[in-house]
């Protein structure tokens, strides 16, 4: 049965600002939902726009009810289950869009704001940036405005606004009081255990051809490092993941390592710290840079150089760490090792081998065979590109001697290929090389797009040498960066064109903002905590004390509140508000109304001092007068709105 | 529209006596308020000219009072005669059975007289030989008193100031005014030609019509708040009376109507307010009248709200 259409036109506001409360709340929350419940959700909205713009019937109650149990037999079949996180979002979500036909009372208008207030809290529980922040605000604001437009479905809505505003404002001591004092649990604040298994970008334990140019797309950060002091130049800027030294003739595979508390190495040179802050990727090497100096915190290091974390990282982490670009290592490498480092499938790349063999014929020693290996991959001009052609089984084969274009891990595999089929111990190196100074902040930023393969050769007395075959044909990839290597006319990502240079300028002010919240608000740990409540003068800044703080400043706040609220009583009134804004401007111009002094009386001295704007002075006065003394009770609304505006436009001079 | 009665009274008022629309303006609304009012300045300044004047121009019946050391009650009040003829005592009524009343230089009688005529003010009745008659309406008393520092009179206690709603100095006339007064017609003999301008009747609709007028709640807070700075005051010996904040909240409600407005503003509060307050409150130190500069600074020390 169609219901009457709403006849109060009052009425609609406050269920106009909280359709308007719904779209901002759950926009977001489509990057999440099922496609088709973000779909429904959409199509619900759009419908109630429908009704609330042409005054058309609400559902019948019987089809809502129908509707909310379909839902929830979407949700069962979709999820599995009613519990946990997203089943439970997902649900909610809908039922907040179906609650829009239901709004006659203000009762439903407050379990609606109440549900979408719980749903914004329920952003956090996805991700946790300063974009999704942005978003619950907005979203608390326009529940707000939905609350005060309750209250006063006539108020024009800039007033409504500001009100809401004022409020949220006045929310802001407490916040600040609550995030700084409520105690922390160790580990993230707001990830559920299972949230940072999903999909995150990053390197993997093994490569074949075609896996890091996939990579290099994504403009997604992988980690930032805070150098103090100068950072080591582009060149040395190697930051290692895993290293591959198990081939099966097409693709890489790490294999499993050692790790032991010290460096297997002894630090040698140049010394650069910096702080790194790691991206969830969930996987446990750290990727520091060559090479990481002792004593790094939560971190071992594994016998093939890199540093790994104690578990995987599933959320934001930041180390502490230092680097010996220029330390020797490996140079006491295990038989062992160094076997596995020469070994190749038998059957493989055959042309690849009998090259080798052809350039090994004669040589002295290691590192003229390097030499020559090099010599001739320089000679074959080989192409660095982004879109390498697809290859084969034979991927050496095929990229040394068809195809001849590539990106860095053809240039890596086909140059490791090619130094264990003349008999030298090499492997692949895969991690991020380069990195960009954000002017905005000073941090580094290293993104996916800074992904690289290279390699390593054991030459005896020197140890693992790092030897970058892209150089050879790109050799700008490595002092100037991926922009600068490729050939012209190569698509490159959107990010890296030049002509978009303003839009990276706009990136780096984005990501100094979202790295200072990253740091800052979402870094605020346990441990910064206890800082801080030391650095205040709390020496044992247990749960007990940090509760007893959070209620004492709470309290406080809330009596300073109070009498701010007292004390600025009168000035709520927005007849009061309209005329010391008026007495305001014409103090300005010198002319203040003496505490003493009635609207007339003001208005009259005023009118003398300014003779061309005595008119407007008294109609003003005139109005404040008759609408503050004329009647009890609050003024007309309406009346006293013209008297803001015509305040609002009068300029005293 | 009652209001065209007050202008069209203080604009034949004005004619008359000049240079004094001010005083003429209080003496309307304390008639318009319903209440008595006391004239104190030294003689001849117009005192009684100002009292005619309004009888003549509102056509009310007027008798004037010389108050004197050797006045007694009987002679404002009226005595008692044996009839011979009806062989009972007749009453013969007293000079305060009139409409208008000028009580002249009231400070000169003894308090004995003083009393009765302040008593027949406050209950607009008056009782002889046991026998109450009611006086009649409108019922006014205009009081002239010179100030009390001269020789042999009898100042007027606070008990019975407080009975005049409103005390008004009239001053020396500007030197405009007093030329045209030495130079033009005499008063006297303008006031006898002057016609009335309005009926009694329409007074009491000007009555009617100041008890309509609008007091919002924030006027009350601003004449609270003048009332408690007099208690609180330290210039002041005692502050004003609840009486005195009716007397000042009508009288503001007249000056109102006369300004042509249907609502009382903090302006009309502060017209009247030395004229209410000014006989109420003596100063703190040696218990004199409050000068009118004590009055402006805390009128002045009190915010509008």
């Amino acid at each position: 049965m169609p219901r009457p259409p709403e006849t109060n036109p009052g009425a609609r506001s406050p269920a106009a600002w909280l359709l308007a409360t719904a779209a901002v709340t759950l926009a977001p929350h489509a990057l999440h939902l099922p496609l088709w419940m973000s779909g429904l959700c959409a199509l619900l909205l759009a419908w109630r726009t429908h009704l609330l713009v042409r005054i058309g019937a609400a559902p019948s109650r019987v089809l809502i009810l129908a509707l909310a149990l379909a839902v929830a037999i979407g949700v069962r079949y979709e999820f599995g289950h009613f519990f946990g996180k997203d089943p439970g979002v997902a649900l909610l979500a809908v039922l907040l869009c179906l609650k829009q036909f239901e709004v006659r009372s203000p009762r439903d208008v407050h379990s609606a704001v109440l549900l979408s207030f719980f749903l914004q809290l329920g952003l956090f529980l996805h991700d946790q940036t300063l974009l999704i922040a942005a978003f619950a605000l907005a979203g608390a604001l326009f529940a707000t405005v939905t609350l005060l437009r309750l209250q006063d479905g006539e108020a024009p809505t800039r007033e409504s606004l500001r009100s809401a505003g004022l409020m949220m404002a006045q929310a802001v001591p407490f916040l600040l009081a609550l995030f700084l004092l409520f105690p922390r649990v160790p580990g993230p604040l707001w990830g559920l255990p299972a949230d940072a298994f999903s999909g995150t970008t990053g390197l993997s334990d093994s490569m074949e051809p075609g896996s890091i140019s996939e990579l290099i797309l994504s403009e997604a950060i992988a980690f930032r490092a805070e150098f103090t002091g100068a950072a080591p130049p582009r060149e040395q800027r190697y930051w290692r993941g895993p290293v591959l030294t198990a081939f099966d003739g097409r693709s890489w595979r790490a294999v499993p390592t050692l790790s032991t508390a010290t460096p297997p190495y002894t630090p040698f040179g140049p010394r650069y710290d910096y702080a790194l802050t790691l991206e969830a990727h969930n996987r446990p090497w750290i990727l520091a840079l060559d090479f990481p100096g002792p004593g790094a915190a939560g971190a071992r290091y594994a016998t093939d150089l890199r540093l790994l974390a104690d578990r995987p990282v599933r959320h934001r982490t930041r180390f502490a760490l230092t680097a010996y670009p220029e330390t020797p290592v490996g140079r006491f490498e295990s038989p062992g090792a160094l076997a596995i480092a020469r070994q190749l499938p038998s059957d493989t790349n055959p042309r690849t081998v009998a090259l080798a063999r052809e350039l090994a014929e004669g040589a002295p020693d290691d590192e003229t065979i390097l030499a020559r290996v090099l010599d001739h991959m320089r000679e074959l001009g080989l192409v660095y590109t982004l879109r390498p052609p697809l290859l084969g089984r034979h991927s050496a084969d095929e990229f040394l001697f068809d195809t001849r274009r590539g990106f860095c891990e053809h240039f890596a595999s086909a140059f490791v290929v090619l130094m264990r089929a003349a008999g030298v111990p090499s492997r692949v190196v895969t991690g991020y090389q380069g990195g960009e100074i954000n002017p905005i902040d000073g941090s580094m930023v290293v993104r996916q797009s800074d992904a690289h393969a290279w390699a390593e050769v054991w030459l005896d007395g020197r140890g693992w040498v790092r030897v970058d075959p892209t150089a050879l044909a790109a050799p700008s990839r490595i002092d100037a960066g991926l922009a600068a290597a490729l050939p012209q006319g190569e698509l490159l990502p959107l990010m890296m064109r030049p002509a978009l240079s303003w839009l990276r300028a706009a990136r780096h002010r984005w990501e100094a903002v979202s790295n200072a919240w990253n740091q800052w608000v979402l870094g605020y740990d346990t441990l910064r905590q206890h800082e801080l409540m030391r650095r205040l003068g709390v020496a044992e800044p247990d749960w007990r004390t940090l509760s007893a703080l959070l209620a004492a400043s709470t309290g406080v706040l809330m009596l300073l509140l109070l009498a701010w609220a007292h004390a600025r009583h009168r000035a709520a009134d927005p007849l009061d508000r309209a005329w010391d804004a008026f007495c305001a401007k014409l103090a300005r111009r010198g002319l203040p109304r003496l505490p003493w002094e009635g609207p007339m009386d003001y208005a009259g001295r005023v009118a003398a001092a300014l003779p061309t704007r005595a008119g407007v002075v008294r109609t003003i006065a005139a109005a404040y007068a008759r609408l503050r003394y004329g009647g009890n009770g609050p003024a007309d609304p309406a009346a006293t709105r013209a008297l803001a505006r015509s305040i609002q436009r009068f300029k005293p001079k | 529209m009652p209001q065209i009665h007050a202008s069209r009274l203080l604009d034949a008022a004005n004619r008359i006596i000049l240079g004094k629309a001010q005083n003429l303006r209080l003496a309307l609304s304390c008639l318009i308020a319903g209440g008595h009012l006391l004239i104190e300045d030294v003689p001849g300044v117009g005192k009684t000219t100002l009292a005619h004047l309004l009888a003549r121009l509102i056509g009310l019946q007027f008798q004037r009072i010389q108050f004197t050391s050797d006045l007694l009650p009987a002679d404002i009040i009226g005595v008692s005669i044996f009839d011979r003829e009806s062989a009972a005592f007749r009453f013969h009524p007293g000079p305060v059975f009139a409409q208008l009343i000028l009580a002249d230089e009231i400070n000169r009688a003894t308090p004995k007289t003083q009393s009765a005529l302040l008593e027949a003010m406050e209950e607009r009745q008056v009782t002889a030989d046991g026998e109450t008659m009611p006086l009649p309406a409108p019922f006014f008393v205009i009081a002239t008193q010179n100030p009390t520092h001269q020789i042999g009179t009898f100042p007027l206690p606070e008990s019975q100031l407080d009975r005049f709603l409103m005390r008004i100095r009239i001053g020396y006339p500007d030197r405009e005014a007093e030329r045209a007064l030495l130079m033009g017609e005499d008063r006297r003999e303008l006031l006898q030609r002057q016609e009335p301008v309005i009926r009694p009747e329409d007074l009491v609709a000007l009555q009617r019509a100041a008890a309509a007028v609008t007091v919002s709640d924030r006027l009350v807070d601003y004449v609270q708040a003048l009332i408690e700075s007099t208690r609180h005051s330290a210039d002041f010996a005692g502050g004003l009376s609840p009486r005195a904040g009716l007397a000042l909240l009508s009288a503001a409600r007249a000056w109102a109507l006369i300004e042509n407005r249907d609502h009382v503003l903090p302006e009309d509060v502060q017209a009247v307010f030395p004229h209410i307050a000014g006989h109420r409150l003596r100063l703190a130190g040696d218990g004199r009248s409050a000068p009118s500069e004590a009055i402006t600074r805390l009128m002045r020390a009190v915010a509008v709200v």
